[in-house]
C-alpha cells in the first residue's frame, strides 16, 4: 500500500469509528429526514405521491438531510485538532479530501438506505421505481459529497460556519438537482417508471461529478495552507 | 495598476455607448415581432454576457492567485467578481422588465437563461458573507480564490442543466442565437457589447485605483499614528488591498 493510500484507509476508518461510538450525524439525519416526510405529507395534503411531486419531495428532503452532515464533517477536524494533524504528518493534504467525501459518500448512502424505504412505504403505491433510481442516488451522493467536502472545508474555518454551508452549497448543486428530479419524475409516474431521458440525465449528474471531482482535487490543498 | 489611461477609457466608454444606444434608438430596426420593446435586448444581453464573462474571468484570476500567491490576483478576482454582480443585479431588472413587456409577467419560469442567471447571481452573491466571515487576511484571499474557481466552472454547467430541463418549447426571440439575426442588428448588437464591456472594465479600474488609494491612505495613516499610540487602519478588512510597488 502506498503511503497515501493507507492514510486515507486509516482516515476513512477513524470517520466511521468516530461515526459509530459518537452517533453525531447519521441518526440526525435521518430523524431530520424522516420527520420532514411528515411535514410535507400535511403541507401537501397528500397520502400518496407520484411523478415530480415525488421526486420533489425525496430529493429535497434528502439534500436538506445531507446538509445536516455536511455541515459537521469537519467540525471534530477543528476542534480535536485533526486539520494540525494532517499538516505536520509527511502525506498527500488531498488525502484529508477523499477520506472525508468517502466518508460523507458512506453516510449519505446508510442515510438513503434507511429513509428511500421510509419514503415508498409513506407515499409509493408502486414500489417499481426504486431499482431504476439506484444509480441516480449514488451519482447524486458522489456530487454532494465531493461539493460537500468541498464547501464544509472552506466554511468550518470561518465565523459563520453554519450558515455558509447551506448558502454556498444550494445555489452549486441546483444543476445536480435538476436532472435527478428530472429523471424521478418519469421513475414515479403513476402509470409505472417512465425511462424519458434516463441516459442523458445520467450522463449530466457523471458530468456534473466528474468536474467538482477535478476542482476539489486540484484545490482542497490551498484549504489547507497555513 | 494605476489610474493612468482611466480617462481616455471613460470617453471610449461614452462613446461606445452613446454610438450603440445611438444605433438602437435611430437606426436600427423594429423588431417584426415584438417592436419597440425588443430594444432592452441591446441592454439586457450584452450586461449578461459580460457579467458572465466577468464571472469567469474572476474564476481565472482565482487560479492565478492560487498558483502565484501574488495578492494582486485576489484583488483582481475580487473586483471583478464585484462588478459583475453589480451587472447582475442590472441583468435581473432588465430581464424581468423585458419579461413583462413580451409575457405580461415579470418573471418567467420556462426562460432557461434568466432562471440560470438568478441561479449564478444568487452563487455569487454570496461570495461576501463568505468572504467577510473570514477573518485571517491570507486565509480569505485563498478561500475566496477557491470559491471563485469552484463558482467559475459551475456557471456553464448550470447553464447546460437548466437549459436541458427546458423539454417546453418556448418561442424565443432569439432562439436561432446571433446567427439568426440580420446584420444591422448583429452590427448595434456587437456595438453595444463592446461598450457594455469597456464599461465593465472602466468600472473595475476605479475601483482597483480606488483600493489602492485607500490602502495608501491607511499606510499613511499607520505611518503616522506609530508613535506608540497605536494606528487604526482605513479601508477595510473585508475587501483586498492592492499593495503599491
Amino acid at each position: 500500500m502506498t503511503p497515501s493510500r493507507s492514510a486515507f484507509a486509516a482516515l476513512l476508518a477513524k470517520d466511521l469509528r468516530t461515526e459509530l461510538r459518537t452517533m453525531r450525524s447519521l441518526p440526525a439525519m435521518v430523524l431530520f429526514a424522516v420527520t420532514t416526510f411528515i411535514i410535507f405529507r400535511y403541507g401537501l395534503d397528500r397520502t400518496t405521491l407520484s411523478g415530480s411531486l415525488a421526486g420533489g419531495v425525496l430529493w429535497t428532503t434528502l439534500l436538506f438531510a445531507g446538509i445536516l452532515g455536511i455541515n459537521r464533517i469537519f467540525v471534530s477536524e477543528l476542534e480535536e485538532g485533526g486539520f494540525d494533524a494532517i499538516r505536520l504528518a509527511p502525506i498527500d493534504r488531498t488525502v484529508l479530501f477523499t477520506s472525508k467525501a468517502s466518508a460523507l459518500f458512506i453516510y449519505l448512502l446508510v442515510l438513503e438506505a434507511i429513509v428511500v424505504p421510509v419514503f415508498a412505504l409513506f407515499f409509493l403505491p408502486d414500489w417499481s421505481a426504486l431499482i431504476p433510481l439506484l444509480p441516480f442516488l449514488l451519482g447524486a451522493n458522489l456530487g454532494f459529497a465531493v461539493l460537500g467536502t468541498l464547501i464544509s472545508s472552506m466554511a468550518v474555518n470561518s465565523r459563520a460556519r453554519d450558515l455558509l454551508v447551506p448558502l454556498l452549497l444550494l445555489p452549486l448543486v441546483v444543476p445536480l438537482m435538476i436532472a435527478v428530479t428530472a429523471v424521478s419524475a418519469g421513475l414515479f409516474d403513476a402509470a409505472g417508471p417512465d425511462y424519458e431521458g434516463f441516459g442523458t440525465w445520467l450522463l449530466v449528474v457523471g458530468l456534473y461529478d466528474g468536474i467538482f471531482l477535478l476542482v476539489g482535487y486540484a484545490v482542497f490543498d490551498f484549504l489547507l495552507e497555513d | 495598476m494605476t489610474g493612468r489611461g482611466l480617462k481616455t477609457l471613460s470617453i471610449a466608454t461614452v462613446l461606445f455607448l452613446m454610438a450603440g444606444f445611438a444605433l438602437v434608438f435611430l437606426w436600427v430596426p423594429m423588431d417584426a415581432d415584438q417592436g419597440f420593446k425588443q430594444k432592452i435586448f441591446y441592454l439586457h444581453v450584452p450586461l449578461a454576457i459580460v457579467a458572465l464573462l466577468g464571472f469567469i474571468a474572476g474564476g481565472i484570476e482565482g487560479y492565478r492567485h492560487l498558483r502565484s500567491g501574488d495578492r494582486r490576483h485576489d484583488a483582481n478576482s475580487y473586483v471583478f467578481i464585484h462588478i459583475s454582480v453589480v451587472f447582475g443585479v442590472a441583468v435581473l431588472v432588465t430581464g424581468a422588465i423585458w419579461a413583462k413587456a413580451s409575457w405580461g409577467y415579470w418573471w418567467v419560469w420556462d426562460e432557461p437563461t434568466l432562471v440560470s442567471f438568478l441561479i449564478v447571481f444568487l452563487l455569487y452573491c454570496t461570495y461576501y458573507p463568505f468572504r467577510y466571515a473570514i477573518e485571517d487576511r491570507d486565509r480569505q484571499a485563498r478561500y475566496a480564490s477557491v470559491f471563485a474557481i469552484t463558482a467559475g466552472a459551475f456557471v456553464p454547467l448550470n447553464f447546460m442543466a437548466v437549459r436541458m430541463a427546458e423539454s417546453v418549447i418556448h418561442p424565443r426571440v432569439f432562439a436561432t442565437s446571433e446567427g439568426g439575426l440580420p446584420d444591422s442588428m448583429l452590427l448595434t448588437f456587437l456595438v453595444c457589447f463592446v461598450g457594455m464591456g469597456l464599461l465593465w472594465i472602466t468600472l473595475v479600474k476605479t475601483e482597483m485605483v480606488g483600493k489602492k488609494v485607500s490602502g495608501q491612505v491607511s499606510r499613511l495613516r499607520r505611518t503616522l499614528h506609530d508613535d506608540g499610540t497605536g494606528g487604526g487602519s482605513v479601508g477595510g478588512r473585508i475587501a483586498p488591498s492592492v499593495e503599491s510597488n
